[in-house]
């Protein structure tokens, strides 16, 4: 029997807010939007600081370094062909802990996966965006 | 302590369709039944009915989450009201009761039917109707953060929560399955309640992980059904049937970051902050409340309402409901005494008002707690949505 092919991923709507977030890794780099006055990283991004107030808040490259705040090893099978088991988690910053990024985490075996085990973004290309993924550090080429 | 709107408010009647897991009526016609059933309990007629209001109001989509809003029900009761509204941007599923406290103190209204109804179980016989990604649509709002990673359900999303909740709280999954074990129990005793066998702690071992740590077991059933409550002016709730229940607090704060990644607390969610609300509003502590009705979406939340609550210590849950005793019937503080939506269906916060007042009027039966229960805590929802009310029976 053939093994039906992994689902599409669904793909996020497009806005002017959070456009570089879901392209810039076409230039392999993660892009927070962060304040120009203060440096507080305002993520999901709009351009308005909440910690200042000001306006002067742009995306700019981060390290794509982090730490796995919480994360989960998904058994179900949702959907035909979707690959179990797999790690969904929620990714904080190094650059601002409260900056927390969705992702799977890949290239290591789920059972192994571990709260504030560091990680390091890579991207995959789907359609116009490059979606963000995380690998344990260690892993990393 | 009479300053506070709600406290001018009573919930003077309560009613429920017939709830399974797959009806033979509309989503429409369960909700006439509910309704009409609350109308006749409180010993009012549809002519008195000024007021509507449900959460979140109708959703004209295949999911059954919300069938029947505001619109739907007054034309088919032929209501004539001075103020309804339905809309989801609230504090959870009791947002729909705060609004209608508000709407009353405002002079808008005097009686206003509550009501929530459910048709997702029909609606999952045909589809993956409650999906929340959709093949070929680029998502968006809130969950379009977690669209590529192949998030179907709340359920994968809520499971990221309750891994960080076990890792801090070391709670272990036998101490986590005293929860659904008491409530299919109670559900044994509640004739109206969709799943009735007891379970058994190698039950809810063997039952399937779904997402680490979450069971099939610790999630709430997808059912057809409607509750509807009647909540009234202090005034007239005194010259109806039942004896009022008062609302004597309500919880409604949004002091977190209201989101499902950016949640200021994770593993407690938006809860803390709105009980402390509640108990500012009320002279009465943890320590006098008789039963708790508390959300079930997940089991993981009812662990979240025992601390949030401050019948336990953060993290204390664990111990709180090990062996099950002090939840059960006969314990100390009675949780989801009906079932709740692990075993009862998912009424989504509106079963438990149903079981709060059906058991403060002494309506349990054989379910019903010993010792004339007067205060009960209920709440809400998961994630960055939380509301409660603390209920007194006058």
């Amino acid at each position: 029997m053939d093994t039906p092919p992994a689902p599409a991923r669904t793909l996020p709507a497009i806005d002017k807010d959070n456009c570089a977030y879901w392209t810039g890794g076409e230039h392999g780099r993660l892009m927070i939007c962060r304040c120009g006055q203060c440096g507080y990283y305002v993520h999901p991004p709009v351009p308005f600081c909440p910690q200042c107030e000001s306006s002067d808040v742009a995306p700019e490259p981060v390290s794509g370094r982090g730490r796995i705040a919480s994360f989960t090893v998904n058994h179900k099978i949702w959907v035909p062909g979707l690959p179990t088991p797999s790690v969904l988690a929620l990714v904080a910053l190094d650059e601002q802990d409260d900056v927390r990024l969705v992702c799977n985490i890949t290239h290591c075996n789920p059972d192994a996966v571990r709260f504030d085990m560091p990680v390091v973004v890579w991207f995959e290309h789907h359609e116009d965006l490059w979606v963000p993924f995380f690998r344990p550090v260690e892993q990393a080429a | 302590m009479t300053a506070y709107a709600e406290k001018n408010t009573a919930i003077t009647g309560v009613g429920m369709s017939e709830v399974s897991r797959g009806a033979t009526k509309s989503a429409l016609a369960l909700t006439v039944d509910a309704a009409m059933a609350a109308i006749r309990d409180a010993g009012l007629t549809r002519a008195e009915i000024d007021g509507i209001a449900t959460w979140p109001g109708e959703q004209a989509n295949a999911s059954g989450f919300s069938a029947v809003g505001c619109a739907a029900l007054q034309d088919a009761l032929r209501l004539k009201v001075g103020w309804y509204a339905g809309g989801g941007e609230a504090p959870g599923q009791y947002g729909a009761v705060f609004n209608a406290v508000g709407a009353i103190t405002a002079g808008l209204c005097r009686n206003v039917l509550i009501f929530r109804t459910m048709y997702e179980a029909t609606a999952r016989k045909t589809a993956f109707a409650n999906s929340l990604l959709k093949s070929g649509e680029r998502q968006s709002g809130p969950f379009a953060w977690y669209a590529p990673y192949y998030t179907y359900a709340a359920s994968l999303q809520q499971a990221l929560f309750f891994n960080l909740y076990v890792h801090k709280s070391g709670i272990r999954p036998e101490q986590v399955a005293q929860v659904p074990i008491n409530q299919r129990r109670n559900a044994g005793l509640n004739p109206n309640a969709v799943y009735r066998t007891p379970i058994t702690l190698e039950d809810y071992l063997a039952s399937p992980l779904i997402a680490t740590p979450l069971r099939l077991y610790d999630c709430d059933v997808p059912c057809d059904g409607a509750v509807a409550i009647i909540v009234s002016r202090m005034d007239v709730a005194r010259t109806l049937r039942n004896p009022p229940v008062r609302i004597e607090a309500i919880g409604s704060s949004m002091q977190y970051r209201n989101s499902w990644t950016q949640l200021d607390a994770l593993d407690t969610q938006a809860q803390p902050k709105v009980a402390e609300m509640m108990w500012s509003r009320t002279d009465l502590k943890p320590a006098d409340v008789d039963i708790a009705q508390l959300y079930d979406g997940f089991t993981y939340h009812t662990l979240n309402w025992l601390e949030n609550f401050g019948f336990c210590e953060r993290y204390g849950a664990k111990d709180f409901i090990e062996g099950g005793r002090r939840i059960a019937l006969e314990g100390e503080l009675p949780v989801n005494t009906g079932g709740g939506a692990l075993s009862g269906g998912r009424l989504h916060a509106y079963g438990a008002v149903h079981e709060a007042c059906s058991q403060l009027w002494g309506r349990g039966g054989t379910r019903q707690v010993k010792g004339d229960p007067q205060v009960c805590a209920t709440s809400t929802a998961g994630g960055p949505l939380a509301g409660a009310m603390l209920l007194v029976r006058d």
